[in-house]
């Protein structure tokens, strides 16, 4: 496994090529759009999703908490698919969440899915995080100063190599803002020539795409199709 | 029982200079008998009023209201055609029978008043059908049905749509047990396979027409080494153009066809009009084209598959197949779109584009003559189809499983259906199936206390009557041509969204027969303006490519091994062939060539395997990850429809073992696991079964943000659950398509023991083609969708020098020599 090193703000930041970032000065681990119980909350509404999802994220943050031993773990917003995806937690799950969250210092970025701190889930809950340089929070504040750290877009990229469109989730960043991929298991993606993305990367930047044993990195302007 | 002609249309075809053929009236014969039957009749044989003869006959003598005949075609545009066709001899006899169309274009208030008071004759769509189907007045609306005729069966045999129409008529004739079957083929190899999937008692024979007329023709020049297109003939394809009066230029991928459509406007000196047609153009443009050809007011069409089905256009007296024809049934139904009567000959003209088509060309002649058909029997239905039924089903009425299981299973497709699976299947439509007990309080399917299966909301039946339908569509892209300060433009037609990334602002490309450059992807839109005059620069797209057939592989490989039916070729093949002889050796009947040579400082491995690109593919796949687990050091393959050849770094020795049967063991489980095209696969089987809801057109904007993703889905499930219904379809969907297992396995038997492992010294002449292709077509050794980004990361790293660069004007084409260190 091989992270990728990038600076922002002044400080040296890894990129994790499951789609983590690690802060090694604070020992920080941070994660974006869990969207945990988005399988179940499908369901609800007749589309009956593999209902292991929460237990796939859960396995994955898991494997990076052993890798990055960290003090704190911020998760970016829409930790939780909707309101009440916390309560319909497998009784497992929540017990794994549990010994996490007793063992980390957890903060909760609050997002659009889960705008409330839901019930009986440990650490904080917040708005933003502000940890000097840097800002953690769940949209990008287009007016924000160097150093924020963003998710909600779920950007992935598509890079054609023979004929084919490879497409993977991704990281992109301009040294002044980092928008994270999402983690959860059955989150899609927007694309990051989308409007809704490009515009907050008006000088262009650069994209990790997320790989097996490590990120695999295009400047914006490589990617095909954008004006 | 009586096959005659009433008087009155006795007096009709009298009028029209007509007779009736002996198969209009065997069949005619077989509806008075209430026998179900399949016709098989070459094009041009008036199967289609075969088909409806009787209907029309049984109506008039035994007037009545009420759905009377259901008409199913492959094609919404074929059913308008019919019906309006059919409106004649209505209309000249003056016959109350009323006759209606109802495809997905059909407006809400006629399908309300279709259902309110039905029309004698519908025509309709197997789409439309299970829509109907699913709907809780089915029973009533089918219940007067006396016939249902299915048209092109050959082609909906064996496919999803097929399985779909097979299980929809499972439940008509539950609904209208009276009712009789008629399915409409053209000639195929497999009739009996065809009589059993239309339900048909027997089989109707027409006479089988003139015997096409077939030629090669060359172009002026030497013959190519390599390649496709066959451009290099254009002036040779101008020239009989002039000479006929209707003609059809078939290519085999719509690159082709931009490609051969320009190079015979360079030509259009008399200003001949020239149409092109292919499956990526905007239907409105189709249409013109298909209209402007009915009026004669064309002198050719330059056409892909989407010309070779459908609708008769009279007046066509040439053929013209550019490329290799790939199978005999498929150049069959193209030389029979040349003079649709059928007592006389089609003349068809065949263009190779490269020696080996020469060959292949050959051998599709010497086929047609010997009446050999091609294509594989239909195999057993899917499973993701009959979870889709089986919720239609469920949406129309509360319906017990046992009966449902043996009424599905009287559907041919689904015959040696096991209980377990249709309880599988069930399950997984009811509460998904999954071995994790979740989802008990969101089920869709509920059992009451005598055992039906209610559905459990309005909700879900309007849902699923929204994703009825087997068509998967790859998303597509419309092409807008703006002007230069930009504006909404002109839509000229969609192509797949994955072609549409390939390119970057600035690029050329060709579509719609004009040369376009590239401004950008805006709003599920390709922006472009005029591009000029000059050369695309980005290749264009693949669509619509075939594999050779089974039968005509194994006709090349007679060839090869017949000196003596040389003299047919051109001399530069004969010359080829001979060389060949000479230095290695000729590819056998039953036995299979393996060379092995060096050439720079690596190692070249060519297998004559004939089975087929997608069998090649996956072979080649297999074969280098089983060199690299031998010290061979594979670095890439590349396959055509013909061979297969690999270079490694070091000289590969015991052939023999690389090409053991066991190779279909481990390591294909391996590889499959993981290829990207199992993914694909799996997205289509959960989006028809109804895990995954389909898109709409309009439905963009919600889609823009976040979706379920299918392959996050596909990874979830392989992990937790790997024997779900869901991947179990998907397995059974690859082996049969994409990697086309059944092929590649029966080859790895046939030559077992028989590998002949020839070591050259250098490049051998029937290998030439192969290594010009290397470069063009080649797939990395060990391919992963990460070892394609690290070399595309690689590859733009060299170019920029690792700096921001200016952006690139174009994409090149990538050079062996850069992955290959």
């Amino acid at each position: 496994m091989n992270a990728a090193p990038i600076h922002m703000a002044g400080e040296r930041l890894m990129l994790d090529p499951m789609g983590a970032l690690w802060w090694p000065e604070t020992k920080l681990l941070a994660v974006s759009d869990l969207h945990l119980e988005k399988g179940s909350s499908q369901a609800r509404r007749g589309n009956l999703l593999p209902p292991w999802d929460t237990q796939a994220t859960l396995d994955r943050l898991t494997l990076l908490l052993r890798r990055w031993k960290p003090t704190t773990v911020v998760t970016l917003g829409d930790s939780f698919h909707d309101p009440e995806a916390a309560s319909r937690l497998p009784p497992a799950e929540l017990a794994r969440l549990k010994t996490m969250t007793d063992a980390h210092r957890f903060i909760w970025v609050l997002g659009n899915h889960d705008p409330h701190p839901p019930n009986g889930i440990g650490g904080a809950f917040v708005e933003a995080l502000a940890t000097h340089p840097l800002m953690f929070r769940h949209q990008a504040d287009p007016r924000a100063s160097a150093g924020e750290i963003v998710g909600h877009h779920h950007p992935k990229a598509s890079v054609p190599a023979r004929g084919e469109q490879v497409s993977r989730p991704c990281f992109v960043t301009d040294t002044r803002r980092l928008m994270m991929p999402a983690f959860g298991a059955y989150t899609g993606g927007l694309d990051v020539r989308d409007p809704a993305i490009a515009r907050l990367f008006p000088r262009g930047g650069r994209v990790f795409l997320l790989g097996r044993e490590r990120l695999f990195s295009f400047t914006l302007g490589q990617l095909m199709g954008r004006p | 029982m009586d096959a005659s002609l009433p008087p009155l249309f006795a007096d009709w075809f009298t009028a029209r200079g007509w007779a009736p053929r002996a198969h209009q009236l065997e069949m005619l014969k077989a509806a008075r008998d209430g026998e179900s039957v399949l016709l098989i009749a070459p094009t041009g044989g008036g199967k289609t009023l075969a088909g409806f003869l009787p209907g029309l006959i049984d109506l008039i003598e035994r007037p009545r209201s009420g759905l009377h005949t259901l008409y199913v075609s492959p094609l919404k545009a074929l059913a308008t055609d019919i019906a309006r066709n059919l409106m004649e001899p209505v209309t000249e006899m003056a016959l109350p029978i009323r006759i209606e169309t109802r495809t997905g274009d059909t407006p809400a208030n006629r399908r309300a008043r279709q259902k309110a008071a039905p029309p004698h004759l519908l025509l309709t769509t197997p789409e439309s059908l299970a829509v109907l189907i699913a709907s809780p007045d089915a029973g009533a609306f089918f219940g007067s049905l006396s016939a249902i005729v299915m048209d092109e069966v050959h082609a909906l045999a064996g496919t999803k749509r097929g399985d779909q129409l097979a299980l929809c008529v499972a439940r008509l004739a539950s609904l209208a047990p009276d009712l009789r079957r008629v399915g409409l083929s053209a000639t195929v190899a497999h009739p009996e396979a065809i009589r059993a999937f239309t339900g048909a008692q027997r089989i109707v024979m027409a006479d089988g027409g003139a015997a096409p007329a077939l030629s090669i023709m060359l172009p002026s020049g030497r013959l190519s080494w390599g390649g496709h297109m066959g451009l290099e003939a254009a002036p040779e394809v101008m020239e009989r153009i002039r000479a006929a009066q209707m003609t059809i230029v078939f290519v085999n991928t719509r690159a082709q066809a931009e490609l051969m459509f320009q190079a015979l406007w360079r030509l259009n000196d008399p200003m001949l009009p020239i149409g092109l047609h292919h499956g990526s153009l905007e239907i409105e443009q189709r249409r013109k084209v298909e209209a402007a050809m009915a009026a004669g007011k064309l002198r050719a069409v330059v056409a892909t598959s989407s010309l070779d089905l459908g609708i008769d256009w009279g007046g066509i007296d040439q053929v013209i197949q550019v490329g290799a024809p790939k199978g005999t049934s498929r150049l069959l139904q193209r030389v029979g779109r040349a003079n649709h009567r059928m007592d006389e000959a089609s003349r068809a003209i065949l263009v190779p584009a490269n020696r080996f088509e020469v060959l292949e060309c050959e051998a599709a002649i010497q086929g047609i003559a010997a009446h050999e058909l091609d294509g594989d029997p239909p195999g057993p239905g899917g499973l993701d189809v009959l979870a889709q039924h089986l919720l239609g089903l469920a949406c129309a009425a509360p319906f017990h499983p046992d009966d449902v299981f043996a009424e599905v299973r009287t559907a041919a497709p689904y015959a040696s259906l096991t209980r377990e699976d249709f309880d599988d299947v069930l399950r997984f439509v009811e509460n998904g199936g999954y071995a994790l007990e979740a989802y008990d309080q969101w089920r869709k399917l509920f059992r009451d206390s005598q055992g039906l299966m209610h559905v459990r909301s309005a909700r879900i039946a309007q849902r699923h009557r929204m994703n009825i339908g087997t068509i998967v569509e790859a998303p597509m892209l419309k092409v807008r041509l703006t002007g230069r300060r930009g504006g909404f433009g002109v839509v000229l037609g969609e192509l797949e969204e994955y072609f549409a990334g390939l390119l970057r602002p600035g690029d050329t490309f060709m579509f719609s027969g004009r040369l376009l450059r590239f401004t950008r992807v805006h709003e599920m839109s390709v922006e472009c303006t005029e591009g000029g005059d000059g050369e695309p620069m980005v290749p264009s797209y693949e669509g619509g490519r075939l594999p050779l057939t089974t039968n005509l592989a194994d006709r090349v490989r007679d060839l090869l091994r017949a000196p003596e039916s040389w003299h047919a070729f051109p001399e530069p093949v004969q010359e080829w062939l001979t060389l060949q002889r000479g230095v290695s050796r000729l590819p056998g009947r039953n036995d299979l060539l393996v060379e092995t040579f060096p050439r720079g400082d690596r190692w070249y491995l060519v297998a004559y395997c004939f089975e087929g690109r997608n069998a090649h593919q996956t072979l080649g796949m297999l074969l280098t990850r089983r060199m690299e687990r031998a010290g061979y050091k594979p670095l890439g393959f590349v396959a055509t429809d013909y061979v297969i050849g690999i270079w490694s770094l070091n000289p590969p020795r015991d052939v023999a073992h690389l090409f053991d049967q066991d190779i279909l063991g481990d390591d294909l489980e391996e590889w499959m696991a993981e290829s990207s095209m199992l993914k694909r696969t799996f997205r289509n089987v959960a989006v028809i079964a109804g895990l995954i809801d389909r898109h709409y057109p309009g439905m963009e904007k919600s889609r823009r943000q976040v979706t379920v993703n299918s392959d996050l889905i596909y990874d979830v499930l392989r992990k937790h659950q790997p024997d779900h219904i869901l991947l179990r379809a998907t397995r059974a969907d690859a082996a049969s398509g994409m990697i086309d297992l059944r092929r590649t396995a029966a080859m790895l038997a046939r030559v077992k023991g028989r590998i002949v492992h020839m070591v050259l010294s250098r490049v051998s002449p029937l290998a030439v083609p192969i290594l010009l292709e290397i470069g063009r077509e080649s797939i990395r050794a060990g391919d992963t969708e990460d070892a394609l980004l690290a070399e595309a990361e690689a590859i733009i790293a060299e170019a920029t020098g690792q700096r921001e660069p200016p952006r690139p004007r174009r994409r090149r084409p990538i050079q062996p020599s850069l992955f290959d260190a």
